[in-house]
């Protein structure tokens, strides 16, 4: 009896197949059903599906294969896919924000500052193996020629005095890093959630309260007595793994491998938001209420996205410092946590896919707007970026709340 | 009986009495307030709701009824006495805890999540799947969906399988709340006015789904509409400014002056 509405609009062979196994299939051809209904795209039929089929596939293929291609023809410069690598870092950030904001509906501005934890790991162990060849301390520690700046005497003087403080230590291999540039901010958030979400802070408040976060974390990286070099940040890389961070085919590599986190971890909360731990998330959203009065608890949920999302964001800070050269708590400042929220908004919150885009859309705009350009009447400076931005950021919320995302969906007359 | 002798019998079978080795209540409330900013919403001496029993509450608005679902879905600790489920104390558990124990309920306004299709709902709603990890990895079995789509089918929501829930009628999206509340299958079932909003027809199969379902569950039913409540027969309280004014069969109660007065006004 559950069949019927599925028989009857599809016409199906296996109407009469009585067996357990045929819900699934009928549900699936109900799924293909509703999808045609909501076909109403300025594209229809073939192209509709071989579009929203191959796209995304397309796009994977030009940054993997075309753009390094296009790099080693000589037609861009090795700064552009320098500059791409790192957009993509950020990209990365946006989609787990998207996680935690779109699907969860929990706003945090603080994923710059996991974004930092997990850059200021990477950091350290880069200034570890930086140059130039600096004196040795105490305990046959190289004191990382960044250091000296928090130092209150010059480079050279006093050696014996210099210590390389504890906490720098655990950053001299590469695995270790990376373990820790994913367990910082991810139990930084867990800790942070712990408290906000047991003492159900919601909406604003918890918005707030990770803004306030994000604020203190800058203020205490910037400070030159916590040993973390202060406002001018980690510098003077050398060589990641043993590889010169200067030479092309390095650079290239990490683009490659910023391309492939992205991917992965695109596929990693694809593959979430569509379990049904993806449900439990979309239903926090919608009434958190209820689904406590279902035997869920909501904060166990809301822990698990804000504590993953933190870690992606350690692993975009991470892919970024090497490709930037240079890790400062410029970073982490609350704008940054906002410029994320804005790349997510700009590309469609609620898909993943959007996340991405709008990241790479306002950082190309970005990158095209803040070069100084002649025009006839005047000139056109990089502080007037702002006025792009702001403008963006209040058109799509007015005009498209779906973002750009949902402009490519209704082209294509893709059901949500 | 007087309201007075029925406390007393109330207070006789209390699952703080040890005296039975088998409970007569499922839920037991013992005196109960539930004080805001000094306004006394509930005062309830004793009541007690026998396992499967189907226990219909009415009374005028602002009497309590809502609160008193509160109270026993631990949304709303109450400010003094204790709160029995099944022989235990859960007056200070939270609303997971005791939805975990339970208890089901089924809010006034029908409390479905919007962004997801009616089925994604219902999957939602299975017992046993509260684990996180159980969430990412699971998935719902055949038997599990052969029950989702007979519950469904009995609604006639089973046209509507893949439509968001925000795109369903009023109507629709009552229905799809009590059929989450009877798949989470709860030995005590809060339904808040499940006809409100209601067509004739509808609130008929409403009252018959009721009724079935007192065969195996035990259900509090609170309720306006008179015409329904007569057509569930079954042993009504009527709360009145936080107090129970009058228990027994709808025929009864009907005729107690107190009960008159209180709904038509002096």
């Amino acid at each position: 009896m559950f069949r019927r509405t599925a028989v009857t609009q599809t016409g199906d062979q296996a109407a009469s197949d009585a067996s357990l196994q045929s819900v699934e299939t009928d549900e699936q051809k109900l799924w293909e059903d509703r999808k045609t209904e909501a076909e109403s795209g300025l594209v229809n039929g073939q192209l509709s599906i071989f579009l929203r089929r191959y796209v995304p596939w397309a796009l994977f293929f030009i940054g993997l294969v075309v753009i390094p291609a296009l790099y080693y023809m000589g037609l861009i410069t090795l700064g552009t896919v320098n500059m791409l690598g790192r957009y993509m870092a950020f990209a990365i950030v946006a989609v787990g924000l998207d996680l935690i904001w779109g699907y969860t509906g929990i706003l945090s501005l603080c994923q710059a500052f996991f974004f930092a934890l997990g850059g200021y790991a990477m950091g350290m162990y880069l200034a570890h193996h930086g140059g130039p060849e600096g004196i040795i301390d105490a305990n046959n520690w190289k004191i990382p020629a960044c250091l000296y700046v928090v130092y209150p005497y010059k480079v050279g003087e006093a050696p014996g005095d210099a210590l390389v403080p504890w906490f720098w230590k655990p950053f001299y291999t590469l695995p270790v890093t990376v373990t820790l540039g994913l367990l910082i901010p991810g139990i930084a958030a867990l800790a942070i959630g712990y408290f906000g979400f047991k003492s159900r802070v919601r909406g604003v408040y918890f918005a707030i309260l990770t803004q306030a976060i994000t604020v203190a974390g800058w203020l205490v990286f910037c400070m030159n007595n916590m040993k973390l070099c202060g406002t001018n940040g980690l510098t003077r890389f050398d060589r990641i793994a043993g590889f010169k961070l200067t030479t092309p085919h390095v650079k290239v590599s990490l683009y490659i491998i910023t391309l492939l986190a992205l991917v992965g971890v695109y596929a990693l909360c694809k593959q979430i938001v569509r379990s049904r731990l993806g449900r439990i998330l979309i239903a926090i959203r919608d009434d958190e209420t209820t689904l406590r009065f279902s035997g869920y608890k909501p904060y166990i949920y809301k822990l698990f996205a804000f504590s993953l999302a933190g870690m992606i964001a350690g692993l975009g800070g991470m892919l970024y410092a090497p490709q930037m050269g240079i890790f400062t708590p410029t970073n982490m400042e609350a704008s940054a946590s906002i410029l994320v929220v804005v790349w997510v908004a700009v590309g469609g919150r609620g898909a993943l896919s959007g996340a991405i885009l709008g990241t790479l859309a306002v950082n190309l705009l970005y990158n095209f707007f803040t070069s100084e350009k002649n025009l006839l009447l005047f000139t056109w400076r990089a502080e007037y970026w702002q006025f792009i931005l702001g403008g963006l950021f209040i058109g799509v919320v007015l005009l498209f709340p779906g973002g750009l995302i949902d402009l490519w969906n209704r082209l294509v007359g893709k059901a949500k | 009986m007087n309201q007075a002798q029925r406390i007393a019998e109330y207070k006789e079978y209390s699952p703080r009495d040890s005296r039975f080795t088998e409970e007569r209540y499922l839920l037991f409330l013992e005196d109960i307030t539930a004080v805001f900013d000094g306004f006394k919403a509930l005062d309830i001496e004793a009541l007690g709701i026998e396992y499967n029993e189907l226990r219909v509450i009415i009374g005028p608005n602002g009497a309590g009824k809502t609160t008193l679902c509160d109270v026993v879905s631990g949304k709303t600790r109450p400010t003094t006495g204790s709160v029995f489920f099944d022989g235990a104390d859960i007056t200070q558990q939270t609303e997971a805890e005791i939805a975990l124990r339970g208890i089901g309920r089924k809010f006034q306004t029908p409390t479905v999540f919007d962004s997801l299709t009616t089925y994604e709902n219902m999957e939602l709603a299975l017992p046993g799947h509260y684990r996180l990890w159980s969430n990412l990895f699971g998935s719902t079995t055949n038997a599990q969906r052969e029950r989702i789509m007979e519950i469904l089918e009995r609604v006639g929501l089973a046209d509507e399988l893949h439509r968001e829930a925000k795109y369903l009628s009023h109507g629709q999206r009552q229905w799809l709340a009590i059929s989450t509340l009877v798949l989470s299958d709860p030995k005590l079932l809060l339904v808040d006015e499940p006809a409100a909003g209601l067509t004739d027809a509808e609130t008929a199969l409403t009252a018959e789904l009721l009724l079935e379902l007192k065969e195996d569950h035990t259900l509090i039913v609170i309720e306006h509409d008179m015409d329904f409540v007569r057509q569930l027969d079954s042993f009504v309280t009527v709360l009145n400014e936080g107090i129970i004014m009058a228990e027994g069969m709808m025929h009864e109660v009907q005729q107690n002056e107190e009960v008159i007065e209180a709904y038509l006004g002096r």
